[in-house]
This record gives structure tokens, sequence and C-alpha cells, in this order.
């Protein structure tokens, strides 16, 4: 299991490295330029110092090391200082945002929560609705229960959340003005009747995110329990007089739910690029907001460094399903 | 996507879940039930096209689905008003008889909006598929049939997964737009942006399924009897091994179209797809934003219109998928 790992891990770099180079190769042809908005009566000389201070001089290699020094050498030595009060990243140069002239990583640290927070709430939400909707429309196969579940996650599936989320504002803001429409990130809960304000606010985002999720998931344990139910050691199961309720809850289940969780941990990653969109229906304002009005902006640095760890969530999630698939499944890891 | 490692419900005609009948009666009725062999086989694709007809959902899917394509292609033929045409005196009107949908703020007339939208959303997705096909074909049959290019390619593809994809999508919007503008002009520039984006970001869920299928192909009788009769490498994939795979091919084409028409939406959404005034869905969508609490149809319509069309698309892709494969047949 350990060089399973080991292996995995290994591979997980050089995939880093192509990403990360084909982010800085896609950014490195941008036609944004820092100084665009330094006044016009700055002389050309005096810009093109500005430039080569910020660094924009070096050949690309340089800048692509310097970038990859920061985000993997100088940055968790930042965060490694703030938590234990240390000095290790004294007097380290930190990749700064063209739009705030502040370090990006201490930005993303503030806009965090706010992601992590819905669309975390909405995950868990999601996977605790879906398993048993896919677990009693698998057993019921061809039920009423089982094609309502059906064309309800083909709807999930269908409906993009730009609309989804349009849709509950009309008809619960709007119409019948039960939630708030926007979500208010500079709310504090301090009492029950702030809780009470941050879960109205949250049921909205929540709700679009988890349509979506529990669609694919529910679809993807109804398949697997589909093919689970058919195998033989159900058979003998049923045949040495257990009941339905240890057959399909502890042998069936059991197997189906390799494949599943392991869907659960690469959907991760894909959520937070989803939630780009809810988070601008809701005005929310996390990394995905962030994301967006540093494009709009055109601040590359932002850009690059957000896209890299989005890149960096998925290779990370991927790997943490292999291995998660290797421990579950102990035929996966002879491969 | 995670749909190529979706396990097909493969459940035997005798295998129904659920509490057993009595042992034996299953098997018995089942020999009893089968009908003896009376008509000539039939070829594959009218046995597909039976199997398709018995899927409720995909006749549905593909009826709403060519509907929608006429509706979008045919009927502005009939409706002659034009899309940006701006009647500033008729703004913000709910529906009549001569705005069936309404007008927008500028007066222009919804439905034939949401008319000219369709046409540039459904030609940016099916365009975008079949680039995503293309490619995804092209990467998987090497790769299945050479050995040589095999590891190459599929680690590619795996690196290629890896690309936080909607991001990247903008960051390329952000990027080639102006200089495709100043070459093509802004509406034929972003469409060619647009398609090559989603085409290059989308091509991998194909290429491994096709993959798949083309390396259990290549074991095949068939394929060692062509061989020995010495046909040659281009011709065994363009006879053999291509008419083959054409089923998951056409499954993902499915998908595929569903895929683009959400993404160019999406794209539109943020405000980095086509230009204000030219209409898509998901362009509409985000113009009636700010009109949801007046005119929530605004919003409605396109969402509704992309909503119908994926879910169609996807419906049809269901069925063309149970159809499309033997293994699932007779059920």
């Amino acid at each position: 299991m350990l060089t399973f790992t080991i292996r995995r891990l290994v591979l997980a770099v050089p995939t880093l490295l192509f990403i990360s180079l084909v982010i800085f190769g896609l950014l490195m042809l941008a036609p944004g330029d820092p100084m665009a908005n330094v006044p016009l009566t700055v002389p050309p000389e005096v810009k093109q110092k500005m430039r080569e201070a910020l660094g924009l001089g070096d050949a690309w290699h340089v800048q692509y090391w310097k970038w990859l020094r920061q985000f993997f050498w100088v940055e968790p030595r930042v965060l490694f200082d703030a938590i234990f009060g240390t000095s290790l990243a004294e007097g380290e140069l930190r990749a700064l945002s063209w739009q705030t002239r502040s370090p990006i990583m201490d930005i993303v640290v503030q806009r965090l929560p706010q992601t992590l927070w819905v669309v975390g709430t909405a995950y868990v939400v999601a996977v605790l609705i879906a398993l048993p909707i896919g677990i009693y429309s698998a057993y019921r196969q061809y039920s009423v229960f089982d094609n309502v579940g059906t064309f309800v996650s083909m709807i999930g599936f269908s409906v993009p959340p730009f609309f989804s989320g349009v849709l509950v504002i009309v008809i619960f803001s709007v119409n019948l003005g039960w939630f708030p429409s926007i979500y208010d990130t500079t709310h504090k809960v301090v009492d029950w009747d702030t809780f009470v304000v941050q879960l109205r606010q949250m049921i909205l985002p929540v709700m679009v995110l988890a349509l979506q999720i529990t669609a694919q998931i529910a679809r993807f344990m109804r398949a697997s329990m589909l093919d689970n139910l058919n195998q033989d050691y159900v058979r003998t199961a049923r045949a040495k007089g257990l009941g339905e309720k240890v057959v399909v809850l502890s042998h069936v289940l059991r197997n189906s739910m390799i494949p599943v969780v392991t869907v659960i941990a690469l959907g991760i990653p894909q959520i937070f690029g989803g939630a780009i969109i809810t988070e601008q229906v809701f005005k929310v304002n996390g990394i995905g907001q962030l994301l967006i009005t540093a494009i709009q902006a055109n601040d590359l640095p932002m850009v690059q460094t957000l896209t890299f760890i989005f890149a960096v969530l998925i290779v990370l999630f991927n790997l943490i399903a292999d291995v998660l698939y290797g421990i579950l499944d102990p035929r996966i890891r002879y491969d | 996507m995670t749909d190529d490692k979706t396990p097909q419900s493969q459940t035997g005609p005798d295998h129904m879940p659920g509490p057993m009948p009595g042992p034996g009666e299953a098997g018995a009725a089942d020999i009893l039930a089968a009908p003896l062999p009376s008509a000539p086989p039939r070829s594959q694709w009218a046995e597909v096209w039976s199997q398709f007809r018995h899927h409720k959902g995909a006749m549905a899917g593909g009826f709403v689905f060519l509907l929608i394509l006429a509706l979008v292609f045919l009927a502005p033929l009939a409706w002659s008003i034009d899309a940006t045409f701006i009647d500033i005196r008729a703004r913000n009107q709910g529906p009549s008889l001569a705005h069936p949908f309404g007008t927008d703020q500028l007066g222009r007339d919804m439905l034939a909006r949401l008319m000219a939208g369709g046409q540039v959303s459904l030609s940016v997705g099916i365009t975008a598929m079949l680039l995503a096909l293309f490619l995804g074909s092209l990467v998987g049959v090497l790769a299945g049939y050479f050995k040589a290019f095999d590891n190459l390619l599929m680690r590619s593809t795996d690196l290629f997964l890896a690309l936080p994809l909607l991001p990247l999508l903008l960051v390329m919007v952000l990027l080639f737009r102006e200089p495709l503008n100043a070459a093509f002009g802004p509406e034929t520039g972003i469409f060619i942006l647009i398609v090559v984006a989603i085409g290059v970001t989308s091509w991998m869920p194909t290429a491994r399924i096709v993959r798949g299928d083309v390396l259990a192909l290549k074991e095949r009788e068939f394929v060692l009897a062509a061989r020995s009769i010495g046909t040659t490498n281009a011709k065994m994939i363009t006879r053999h091994i291509l008419p083959n795979v054409i089923s998951p091919i056409v499954v993902s084409a499915t998908l595929g179209i569903a895929n683009a028409i959400i993404t160019e939406s999406a794209l539109s959404f943020l405000g980095l797809g086509f230009p204000p005034d030219f209409p898509t869905w998901g362009r509409l969508l985000f113009d009636g934003v700010d009109y949801m609490q007046q005119n929530p149809e605004r919003v409605v319509l396109p969402g509704l219109a992309i909503s119908l069309t994926v879910l169609s698309v996807n419906y049809l892709g269901d069925g063309l998928r149970d159809a499309l494969d033997p293994r699932l047949r007779g059920r």
C-alpha cells in the first residue's frame, strides 16, 4: 500500500509541473500590462524601470522559477510564520496582486472561508441526500420511486446553476420573500438570532449547489448498487438466510461504496470550479468571485495563482481518490 | 466528467433485485417465455432502432430536441421581426399578440431574440461537440491502435483531465478575445474562440472510452483476419475499427452537445462570452437578471430553453446508450 501511495505521489509532481507550465505559458501571452493605469505623464523610461522592478524584464524561465518558488517555498513559510509566530519568511518577496498591491495569498485566505462554508455545506447535504436515494432506487429498480428519482436527477444534471440559482431567487426571494437573495459575508454569528439569519442566507446557494451534486452522486450510487445486486455473493447471502436489511445494507452497500467514495472525492475540486457561477449569482465573495473580478480587472498574478490553486485541488483530490480506492479495494493495488 | 467510469446498469432479465420468487420459478418461466426464432435475423441498426423506440424518455428527448432545432432554425422564416430591431417606445412590454414573449428594455422582440440566441447557442454546441469528438476519437484510436503512442497520449489525457477547466476557459477568453476579434470581426472571432476553447477542453472522456473499445477490438478475430489478407493500417482503422466504435462516439456526441451548450451559456453568463448586443441564451439570461423583479419571464424563458435542450439531449444520450449496448438489449 505504501509503494502504491508513493508511486501516485511521484506521478502527481510532473502533473502539477505541467499544469503550472500551461497556466504560466497562457498568461505569458496575455496582452495585459500592469503599467496601464500609471499616469501618462510618467515617462516611458521610468515605466520600463518599474516593469523591471516587478520582475517582468527577466527571461520567461526565470519568471517561471520565481513564481514556483513563491508558491511552493515562500508562501508555506509565510503560513507557518502566521501560525507559530516565527519569522522564517522575513524579507522574502511575495506575489502581489496588481489590483490591491497586497500579497495574493492574504486575499485568498480572506476569501476562502466563505467558499468553504457554502460549498462544504452544500456538498455534505448533497451526499447525505444522494446516498439513500441511490440505494433505494437501485433496490427497487423501475419502481415509481426509481423513475421519479431518475427524472429528478436528469433535471439536476440539465439545469445549469446560473439558471437554477436565478430561478430560486425569483421564487423564494422576489415572490415569496422567504430568504435573502444576496449572501452577506460580513454577517457574524454571535447568538441564536444571528445564527438563524446565517442559516437563512445559506439555504438558497446550498440548495442550488446541492441539487447538482445530488443528481450526480445519486445516479452513480444507483448504478454501482445495481452492478453489485446481481453478483453471486448476494445470492449466496440470501440463500444462507440473511435478512434483506443485512444483505443490502451491509453486503451490497459496502461493496458499492468503493467507486462511490472515490467519485465523492473526485467531485470536491470540481465543486470549487462550479461554485464560481453560484458565487456570482448569490454575490458570495469567495475565491470564485475573486477569480472573476481578477479576470475582469486583468490582474494576471491573481488569475495565475487562483487557477493554479484550482489545479492543485484537482490533483490533490485525484490523489486522495486513488489512494482511497487502493485502500478500499485491494485488487487495485497490484495493477 | 466521470461518465466514462459510470458502471452501466447491467441487469439481466432474470435478476430482478428485491424479494426473490420461489426457487426455480424464474428460470422456468424464462425458458417458457423465450420466443422461438421465427423471423430472420435483423440488421444491427434495425435492432438498435427497435430498442431505441421502446425507450420512452429517449423518444421524448429526441422529439423535443428536433422540435427545438426546428423552432430555432426554421421558425425565423415565418417570424419576420429582427432580433436586433430596437423599438424604444415598445420597451419592457408583457406578452401580447405582437410580441408573444414581450419585449426587453430596448423594445427588442423577445421571441426573435430567443430564436436568434438559440441559433448561436446550438451552433456553438454542435460545432464544439464535433471538434471535441474529432479530437477525442483521433486520440482514442491512435492510442488504442498504435501501442507506441498509447502511453504518451493517455498520460496527456490524464493531464488534461487534471486542468481546472472553467477557470482556464475564462482565462483563454480573456487572452485571445482581442486578437481574434481584430482578425475575424467580433462575432466570428468570439465564435471561433469559444468553439475551439470548449473543443480542446472536452475531448478527454471520448478519448478514454474510444481507446478502451479499440483495445478490445484489436484482439478480435476479424481484425486478425483482415490483417492476414494484408490490410494496411489506414484501411484497417477506417473500415474495421471506426465503424465498430461508432456507438460510444455517438453517445458521447449527445453528452458533448449538452456540455458545450452549458459551458457556452456559463461563459456568456459570466460576461465573458459573446458581445452584449449579440443574443445567445446565456447572454439573454444574464441580461434578464437585472430585470428579474419586474419581468421574471425574461430570465425564465432563456433558462428554460437551455435546460430543456440539455435535458432532451441527455435523455437522447441515455436511450442511445441503452440501444447501442448489446448487453442491455432485450430488457
